[in-house]
């Protein structure tokens, strides 16, 4: 449980300086955030003793059970040494950020992406999943995104963050492929499970492969050359986010993977060439480029590249030696780095400006930070007795000790060290040697917070020199075991005596000296190899991104031009194109049935359906389409009529009169029929229409030659007696076992009906037209029309009674009986007007519509008030003088309220459109 | 006979869609009323016709074996409600077509290509 707290602290925690700031209190959450990570801190120091003694912390709950994925934590050496990282300098930097933001309103969005990066960053080294590992792994970029676009308004700043994302994020998908690889080979995604079972996954044949993807993701995350540029584009971001995550802590995350992965994946002929060639690379291209920088912020960046491309080496080489340098690298470097970094802030802070070529004199002016700077710097150059010496010692020692390319790399970090002397002069000596420049002149020492950060880094990485057991037994052995997989015990100590190692670093630090004495010839040599930047990989990026976006413009601009009909047919062509080829491929599958059994009639009524479907498309005249549909509705109600479905007959029947006066209706106000379109168009739509009739057919001729298995037609014929008392199937499948998409139909027709009269009724004035309305009073009256209607009207609707009565054992119901009842008083509106078919009907067809819905959902609560689900059927079955015996139920409620439902919808479109 | 009425909604569904995609929102309506009709007929035919025998259990009967000589009821439900909706739906499209007709002016939907008309 304190494990999951410490992880989830940062997010906790991030959303409380908005809120202050809400009420505020912005400053005040200066002071109080940094007590988040400070306790944190306090926590995991806790934990120290216990790690030192090889035991190990772990929690873990169950997260998707089926695919194996457990949120687990745990804490051993080489977790805690992280964690106490993330945690301390966290805690440092959220002080700092305190003073050095001053006065800048956006600060509360600063502190929360500042704390849940730290909340991130501690899931992530201390998770034992390796899918929790990658969440947070991927928090971590988001976080970093963020913050490195935190002026958002700056082009650059912008920029700057999207390339950091994009690298970062194409590394960790290749590395989720490799981690999940990695789970499947080892049959388990538990880290530590993992790293137990080492010798098996190295001799996988998948072994390959999991190593290069997730390496991928290792490199870019710690910015190994190729893939480093992103790195320097970083420094976009504030000085306080520079110092947290660009040197101190998130660029470790590969670094850390690695060394969390070497008992599985290290000792390899693979693994050793792959990590020591690639960060013995970065380590000198990172020293090189470093030396060549003007801004405080680039050199230490570069820097920072040319520290973990040996940290990576070092991993890669796997002696025990090689670890124990890389952790004890690992702790200064964020010591004196993060120093550095926020003394560069400082300088930003109080001068105005970070060009090295304008700032000298500065120990004049600031001298507390000059001293802070030098003690930093000199751990930098790996002097004694700083703790920079105890790690170059170290990096000596295991270079030399190296089997293969021990000379190779010697050479390689003697190159870099001496490079870094130079740097360490560049950034401590240089702004701050010599008379006040311009800039210089009017700076201070920063507020205290402003000092009391770097200065206690500083400090830290002088007495961990002079005490080295400090770090040693709590920290440097633990973790070292925890990478070699089995239990080291680490002594560290400044003086090793006189030996080659000693020599060389004297060799380095009078190099480095030498390099910064000559700075300036160095720089103009180094200039010759400007024209190799033009091919870097800094400008494929910039390539490779102009060129997705010239993609995506294009090929949006190609497909969509706006107009309805290109994205109907590309629909309709993918359609085609997809179903077509698996109808073609299986078309041994389909029989055409046999012929013998065929009436003139069904013939008949199908050839007129063809040849009145042609007639629609075909004509001009609008009411010659309408009498074409008109057909094509009475035939296939016929159809239904032949095979046995009455209830359908009788809608479609109903409804296809309806549709005609519809169409009628509307039509009047509309123009007629047009050929808009040229001839080459109209013969690709055709040619498009034939493909999907074409298409249909073969999917019906292939459905048709399954054979269906009947089982719920036969359960619901089976049961229909005796549990819906029904012997009318079709209605007792629509208004009792079906109900629910009953109710879901005629809420839909409601909407209609709703959508109709809102369209016509509730409009601005004077947006009508001006035409008298079809069915008015002025219209030519028909005598016999309206005598007969005035009969017919209460035969019809007493018909439409009966047939709502009767449709639970034959055929009729709600809808057949609504429809009718619509009918007759649609005829009334033709023979008279809408007017007097309104008055006819007493209420307005809205209030039907609306009662309806009401009356079938007021049936189904009956039986939840009785303890059942909503639109369970309740019965009551009596026995009633006279009449025998009777059965109520709410079916009928139901059934009822579907008659209204249709009823107040036909009629509201049917009027409304009639009084047009 | 299944064979024959494939054909005849294969033939409905061409002549739907090509209605369609015409430019004029009144042949819009016509292609969307033939569809409808294609589409109660596919679920029609493809759940098997069965001559002459509806879904209605005589008066006489009161035990039923599972393979009672009655038609399908599927269908038939499926369709009744497809029916009625489709006509809803077809009647609201009809008029928006017609408000849509009085608004813009002008019956090409090629006219029609932002909201600015």
């Amino acid at each position: 449980m304190p494990l999951l707290l410490v992880v989830l602290a940062g997010f906790l925690a991030a959303p409380v300086a908005p809120l202050l700031s809400r009420f505020g209190r912005q400053r005040e959450a200066g002071w109080l955030l940094p007590l988040v990570p400070l306790a944190i801190t306090i926590y995991l120091a806790t934990l120290i003793g216990n790690v030192a003694d090889g035991e190990t912390v772990t929690a873990s709950w169950d997260w998707v059970p089926a695919l194996g994925v457990r949120l687990a934590f745990m804490v051993d050496g080489l977790s805690l040494t992280f964690a106490l990282l993330i945690a301390g300098i966290g805690a440092l930097v959220l002080l700092y950020a305190g003073a050095y933001m001053e006065g800048d309103p956006n600060t509360d969005r600063l502190y929360g992406w500042l704390l849940v990066f730290m909340g991130s960053m501690l899931g992530l080294v201390l998770a034992d999943n390796v899918l929790t590992l990658f969440v947070f792994w991927e928090l971590t970029s988001i976080s970093s995104y963020l913050l490195i676009g935190f002026k958002h308004a700056e082009d650059e700043s912008r920029d700057s963050a999207l390339k950091a994302l994009l690298i970062t994020f194409a590394g960790g998908q290749a590395m989720l492929a490799g981690l999940i690889l990695l789970a499947m080979t080892a049959g388990t995604s538990q880290i530590s499970a993992i790293n137990l079972g080492g010798a098996a996954i190295r001799a996988d044949d998948l072994y390959l492969p999991i190593l290069l993807l997730i390496l991928a993701g290792a490199l870019t995350k710690s910015a190994q050359v190729p893939f480093h540029f992103w790195l320097p584009a970083a420094m976009a971001a504030p000085t306080p986010v520079s110092a947290y995550l660009h040197s101190a802590t998130m660029v470790k995350a590969g670094v850390y993977l690695l060394a969390r992965l070497s008992p599985a994946l290290g000792g390899t002929d693979s693994w050793f060439y792959l990590l020591s060639i690639v960060g013995a690379l970065t380590m000198v291209v990172g020293a090189f480029l470093a030396f060549r920088q003007t801004d405080l912020k680039l050199i230490l960046a570069y820097s920072t590249i040319s520290v973990l491309g040996s940290l990576v080496m070092l991993l890669g080489i796997g002696t025990t030696i090689a670890v124990e340098a890389a952790v004890v690298t690992l702790v200064v470097h964020s010591f004196y780095k993060g120093g550095l970094f926020l003394v560069a802030g400082a300088i930003d802070h109080e001068t105005g400006t970070r060009d090295i070529r304008d700032l000298s004199g500065l120990a004049r002016t600031m001298p507390v930070v000059a001293a802070i700077a030098g003690l930093a710097a000199l751990s930098l150059a790996g002097i004694p007795p700083f703790a920079g010496f105890l790690g170059k010692e170290l990096l000596y020692e295991a270079v030399g000790e190296s089997e293969e390319l021990g000379v190779a790399l010697t050479v390689a970090a003697m190159v870099a060290k001496a490079l870094l002397v130079a740097v360490a002069g560049l950034v401590a000596i240089l702004p701050f040697a010599g008379r006040p420049s311009q800039a210089a002149r009017d700076a201070h020492d920063p507020p205290m917070r402003m000092i009391v950060a770097p200065g206690l880094l500083a400090v830290a990485g002088l007495a961990t020199g002079l005490a080295p057991s400090l770090l040693s037994r709590p920290l440097i052995s633990p973790a070292s075991s925890s990478i070699l997989g089995e239990p080291v015990s680490v002594k560290l100590a400044l003086w090793h005596g006189f030996g080659t190692v000693l020599l060389l670093s004297a060799i380095t630090v009078v190099a480095g000296a030498l390099i910064y004495a000559g700075r300036r010839r160095m720089v103009a040599a180094a200039g010759t190899l400007e024209p190799l930047g033009t091919v870097g990989p800094s400008r494929i990026y910039d390539h490779a991104l102009r060129g997705l976006n010239w993609l995506a413009t294009t090929q949006t601009r190609l497909l969509q031009t706006g107009f309805l009909r290109h994205y109907q047919i590309a629909v309709l062509i993918t359609l085609v194109t997809l179903v077509g080829t698996t109808l073609l491929w299986r078309a041994n599958t389909i029989q055409l049935g046999d012929f013998d059994d065929l009436h003139v009639i069904e013939i008949g009524l199908s050839a007129m359906i063809l040849i009145a479907a042609l007639t629609a498309v075909l004509t001009n005249s609008r009411l010659g389409a309408v009498a074409a549909l008109g057909i094509i509705g009475y035939s296939v109600a016929l159809i239904y009529t032949i095979y046995g479905a009455p209830d359908l007959a009788m809608a479609q029947f109903l409804v296809e009169t309806l549709t005609v006066i519809l169409f009628v209706l509307v039509f009047y106000h509309l123009p007629g029929l047009a050929q808009l379109s040229p001839r080459k168009v109209v013969i690709r739509d055709a040619g498009i229409a034939v493909a999907c009739g074409a298409l249909v057919t073969g999917l019906v001729l292939a459905a048709t030659s399954e054979q269906f298995s009947p089982s719920i037609s036969t359960f619901f014929t089976s049961k229909t007696i005796e549990e819906a008392h029904s012997r009318n199937i079709v209605n007792a499948i629509l208004t009792d076992y079906r109900a629910l998409d009953s109710l879901g139909e005629i809420t839909v027709l409601a909407l209609a009906g709703a959508g109709v009269f809102a369209l016509l009724k509730l409009r601005p004035a004077g947006t009508g037209s001006d035409e008298p309305p079809i069915a008015s009073s002025s219209a030519v009256p028909s005598l016999i029309l309206q005598a007969s209607t005035r009969v017919l009207l209460p035969v019809l609707l007493l018909f439409s009674v009966f047939l709502l009565f009767r449709g639970h054992n034959d055929p009729g119901g709600g809808f057949t009986g609504g429809l009718v009842a619509a009918a007759a008083f649609a005829l009334y509106a033709i023979a008279y007007d809408a007017e007097s078919a309104r008055r006819a009907l007493r209420v307005e067809p809205h209030t039907l519509m609306g009662a309806g819905l009401l009356v079938a959902v007021a049936s189904g609560l009956v039986g939840v008030l009785l303890g059942e689900p909503f639109l369970t059927a309740q019965w009551l079955s009596f026995d009633l003088v006279g009449f025998g015996h009777l059965e109520l139920s709410t079916v009928l409620a139901f059934d009822i309220g579907i008659y209204l439902v249709v009823l107040g919808v036909t009629l509201v479109i049917i009027l409304s459109l009639a009084e047009e | 006979m299944e064979t024959i009425l494939a054909f005849v909604i294969g033939g409905l569904f061409g002549a739907g869609i090509f209605m369609m995609l015409r430019r004029s929102i009144v042949k819009f309506i016509i292609g969307l009323g033939l569809i409808a009709h294609a589409a109660n007929l596919l679920i029609f035919t493809v759940a098997g016709l069965t001559r002459g025998e509806p879904p209605l259990i005589p008066p006489t009967m009161t035990e039923l074996a599972e393979d009672a000589p009655f038609g399908d009821p599927m269908p038939s439900a499926l369709i009744l409600t497809a029916i009625v909706i489709s006509f809803s739906v077809l009647a609201f499209a009809m008029v928006l077509v017609h408000r849509v007709y009085q608004t813009v002016g002008s019956d090409d939907i090629d006219d029609m290509q932002s909201t600015d008309t």
